[in-house]
């Protein structure tokens, strides 16, 4: 099923009738506009292309403002596909929050925050080497062991080891959605979304 | 971007209403509902408020110590939480701080709290 696009706006938190306290991330998404409709005919498969957010008219090229113009809308800033049955959209259609009804899981992706360059034990969740004692001083966070010697001599690819840790595409699957406000186009899910506040977020059913 | 959250915290505002307005020092008598199989009773819980976090959001609570049998007792709860009946202001108090974690040192005598009265007009 495709989705719709949105910022997170931050979180809050939602008493259910039972008293209990559940964690909730507010949404701002859609409307979003159908800006084109991929069959399986002309572009060999099938696929709704949707948009969100008004670009700056200055800073859209021609092209891009051809594209948007055929689906008779002002260029987007955020633009994203989905691969499913295209029956039931039409170019130029627009998407709203209402999408979505309460009560309902849906899927949210987003681009996680960015951490820089991190060791092991926190991008892998190693444990370090353990204790500081039997004359250890300092290799506490170190990844200990990366291979054997002679054989292989070398070190297997894919060997987990300190680096560039978070921005990157996240999908959190199954989070209810608590509270539709179309009149503001916001959405209430609960748990916690990828990323910073005011980052795209993309729902999918 | 906060203002847009306040969307949701208006949905308090009702409820907000009829909390009275109480701070840190102030003796309140809050009545808990308490869920035991399927029968519902009240059980009040007395005591000195020690402090109010995360005011003016969903998540605010407030911490409330009394001492009962000669064991501090502390209890944290959310403020709009539906399993609080009623809050009721019993005294209100003389405090110099937001959070009183100085009460936690002190017994007896030691730990009392002046009332605070409006002054005459």
């Amino acid at each position: 099923m495709p989705g719709i696009i949105g910022r997170k706006i931050g979180m809050t938190s939602l008493f259910t009738p039972d008293g209990k306290s559940v964690a909730a991330t507010l949404i701002q998404a859609g409307p979003c506009v159908v800006t084109q409709v991929k069959t399986v005919e002309v572009d060999g498969y099938e696929a709704v292309q949707v948009g969100y957010g008004d670009k700056k008219e200055k800073l859209a090229n021609k092209a891009e403002t051809g594209h948007f113009k055929k689906a008779n809308a002002t260029p987007k800033v955020k633009v994203v596909e989905f691969r499913t049955e295209v029956e039931g959209f039409n170019l130029g259609d627009t998407i709203n929050v209402d999408f979505f009804a309460e009560g309902e899981f849906v899927d949210v992706v987003g681009t996680s925050k960015g951490k820089g360059f991190q060791g092991v034990v926190k991008r892998y969740n190693f444990s370090g080497v353990g204790g500081q004692t039997h004359g250890q001083h300092n290799r506490a966070r170190h990844p200990g062991s990366i291979g054997a010697c002679s054989w292989p001599s070398r070190v297997f690819k894919g060997m987990r080891m300190a680096g560039r840790m978070g921005n990157d595409r996240v999908k959190v699957q199954n989070l209810r959605v608590l509270r539709v406000l179309a009149d503001k186009n916001l959405i209430l899910v609960s748990g916690s979304v990828p990323g910073a506040k005011n980052s795209f977020v993309v729902l999918e059913k | 971007m906060s203002n847009i959250l306040d969307v949701l915290n208006n949905e308090y505002r009702e409820q907000r209403a009829n909390i009275p307005n109480f701070a840190a020092g102030d003796t309140v008598n809050i009545h808990v509902k308490i869920r035991e199989g399927n029968k519902e009773r009240i059980q009040q819980f007395q005591g000195v408020v020690i402090q109010r976090k995360n005011p003016n959001t969903a998540g605010e609570t407030f911490t409330v110590r009394k001492v009962s049998n000669q064991i501090g007792l502390e209890r944290i709860f959310p403020l709009l939480s539906p399993n609080i009946e009623k809050i009721e202001l019993v005294r209100r108090g003389k405090v110099r701080r937001a959070r009183l974690y100085y009460l936690r040192g002190l017994s007896g005598k030691a730990s009392r709290i002046k009332e605070r009265r409006n002054k005459p007009a």
